[in-house]
């Protein structure tokens, strides 16, 4: 056990001396938590859009009136013809126009039909997406308030509630993914760093030969950064609460356990890299490429897995990373207990496993 | 283990896959001999290393180092040895200081030990200016000493030196060997390869090892005469080459 200590305390020594992986392991993580949660959003706030109403009635009035009045738009300027509606774009000045046609007033009230026509810049898809439906929403409403005397038979009304993020902050579902990257980042990728560190200066194979025994080498290397990950994590849930607001519904015991299964399955990854590759470069690339990358990409941090094609979904399922967003989301935001997440869990947990067993068979040829 | 040998191999073979990597050698190796053990690149002697250092397992034969079985009781020699790498494996972030403390601890010495220890070797290296200094910063000719004292720290009964010479210039060369004779003449047993055909002759005894096998195996004086050579080199290459 005192040998233990002493090689705990000198793996410190290694991480605190070194600049870079000091700040990998401190700068980072609040780094990408404040830049998703401030920067990187899809929510449409204060977008600038322009008006070209032809026909300048009393009710385009009011619906401008209602689009002004909303938090997610401002109104930047007035158009007065369509040769301008091109000008405004390529200038970059709004992201849509919104046309109503000539006599809007008398066609509604004719005809019952007006039409408004809803321009946007879509070198920005899922921006111009957010913008069509926000206006289409208002305008929606304004509609209703209008036939609110007249009496329409069978009218389907479609109401719709969004459960766990009413807001649809854009925070709280970044806050899972960056939590998972970042643990991911700290154990995966820097204690296989830190084992090929010692296989490439030489050091691995003096401890080899000492009455060490490897595991114990192996798990000395480890310990310091599953201490150094739960650091991170109760980090990264502290600034999500009071930063952002981000609601911890569920049990957080019970978010700290999982968390820690996490981190061990990391580690174990981080393990596994550290065993096939002979130098630091090697398995800092296996790491990003082979395991930050697909993390990204397809662990649902970003892009919704059901919106993925079919083999990529199939694919997702051995990223260790969706099951702890699932695990997270569950606990974060819908304040589940074990019951509805025992599946997630026993996944990772497998995993876990799967990946310790690799790594030490792994070992045990290098050895031979 | 009869009479007062410390290593004692017989037949031992390593086989990767096809390859026949160290082809049945049998030697022994006598308590404070400064063993050499000579070979070109690839001749296997790096292998046949492992296995006495218990990090690699032999494929058959009998080996016993320090009076253990490498078959059976690899953990027990693994105590019993000391082992200094080409590299001079040290931590460069930590201090002299830190690294002796380290290398003490995993071999199990006390706190009062390590220290004790630590400042018999400031006083014999006169490391007294940089026991404090980090490690990275000391040329080479301080690491390779400190690499050695450390390997010696836990008073083993051999020492293991895998080309301790690497990359040092001729007059910390000399110095060196003056160290390795220092501990032989202490009672500890020098096991060491080299490339450097002069080292041969401070040797006690050498092995040259020739793909895989040990073609000869004597004092550097005998091996002259039988080669009709006048210095080690001569032997080796009229060796090597068949």
């Amino acid at each position: 056990m005192k040998r233990f200590i002493g090689f705990i305390k000198k793996e410190f020594y290694h991480i605190f001396r070194d600049k870079r992986s000091l700040f990998i392991l401190f700068g980072m993580p609040i780094a990408q938590i404040l830049l998703f949660g401030f920067a990187i959003t899809n929510e449409i706030n204060n977008v600038d859009i322009a008006i070209f109403d032809k026909s300048n009635d009393a009710t385009t009035q009011e619906i401008i009136q209602k689009i002004s009045a909303s938090k997610y738009f401002s109104i930047k300027q007035n158009i007065t013809n369509e040769a301008e509606i091109e000008t405004v774009f390529q200038k970059g000045n709004v992201l849509a126009v919104l046309v109503f046609e000539k006599d809007f007033k008398k066609n509604l009230t004719k005809d019952n039909a007006a039409k408004v026509h809803v321009i946007t810049d879509a070198t920005d898809p899922n921006t111009a997406n957010s913008i069509t439906n926000y206006i289409s929403a208002i305008i929606g409403s304004y509609q209703k308030e209008i036939n609110k005397n007249s009496t329409l038979e069978y009218q389907i009304e479609t109401k719709s509630r969004m459960v766990y993020n009413p807001e649809l902050k854009s925070v709280f579902m970044f806050v899972p993914g960056v939590m998972t990257i970042i643990l991911m980042l700290v154990s995966a990728m820097m204690t296989s760093i830190s084992i090929t560190r010692e296989k490439e200066l030489g050091t691995m194979e003096i401890l080899l030969v000492s009455p060490l025994k490897p595991f114990q080498v192996i798990i000395g290397k480890v310990i310091p950064y599953i201490f150094l990950s739960i650091i991170n994590a109760v980090v990264i849930v502290i600034l999500s609460i009071f930063i952002f607001k981000m609601p911890v519904q569920g049990s957080l015991f019970l978010l700290a356990l999982e968390s820690v299964l996490f981190i061990i399955t990391s580690l174990s990854l981080g393990i596994l890299i550290s065993t096939v590759s002979a130098t630091q470069q090697t398995a800092m690339m296996i790491s990003l490429m082979g395991l930050m990358l697909p993390t990204i990409l397809l662990s649902g941090f970003i892009f919704p897995i059901s919106s993925m094609p079919l083999p990529l979904q199939v694919i997702s399922n051995i990223i260790p990373a969706k099951w702890f967003i699932l695990i997270l989301k569950g606990i974060m935001l819908k304040g589940v207990g074990l019951a509805f997440i025992w599946k997630e869990t026993l996944i990772l947990f497998g995993m876990t496993l799967f990946f310790i067993a690799l790594s030490v068979k792994k070992y045990k040829i290098r050895l031979e | 283990m009869k009479n007062n040998n410390v290593i004692e191999v017989e037949n031992l073979t390593k086989k990767f896959g096809d390859f026949t990597a160290v082809n049945s050698i049998s030697f022994e190796v006598k308590k404070g001999e400064i063993f050499g053990f000579l070979g070109a690149n690839g001749a296997g002697k790096t292998t046949a290393m492992k296995m006495l250092i218990g990090i690699s397992k032999p494929t058959s034969g009998k080996a016993q180092v320090a009076g253990f079985d490498v078959f059976t009781h690899p953990e027990d020699i693994k105590k019993n040895i000391g082992y200094m790498s080409q590299k001079f494996a040290l931590y460069d972030d930590l201090t002299v200081k830190e690294n002796i403390t380290f290398f003490g601890g995993i071999y199990g010495l006390s706190r009062a030990k390590i220290k004790e220890k630590r400042n018999e070797l400031v006083e014999e290296l006169g490391l007294e200016d940089i026991v404090n200094e980090l490690v990275g910063s000391l040329p080479l000719g301080w690491k390779q000493k400190i690499s050695f004292s450390i390997a010696l720290l836990h008073s083993p009964t051999i020492v293991f030196l895998d080309e301790p010479t690497g990359g040092v210039d001729p007059i910390t060369r000399r110095q060196f060997w003056e160290m390795i004779y220092k501990s032989a003449n202490s009672g500890t047993t020098i096991f060491v390869t080299t490339h450097y055909m002069d080292e041969a002759e401070y040797c006690d005894r050498v092995s040259i090892m020739v793909d895989g096998k040990i073609e000869a195996l004597d004092t550097p004086k005998k091996l002259k005469e039988q080669y009709k050579a006048d210095n080690m080199n001569e032997v080796f290459l009229k060796l090597a080459r068949g």
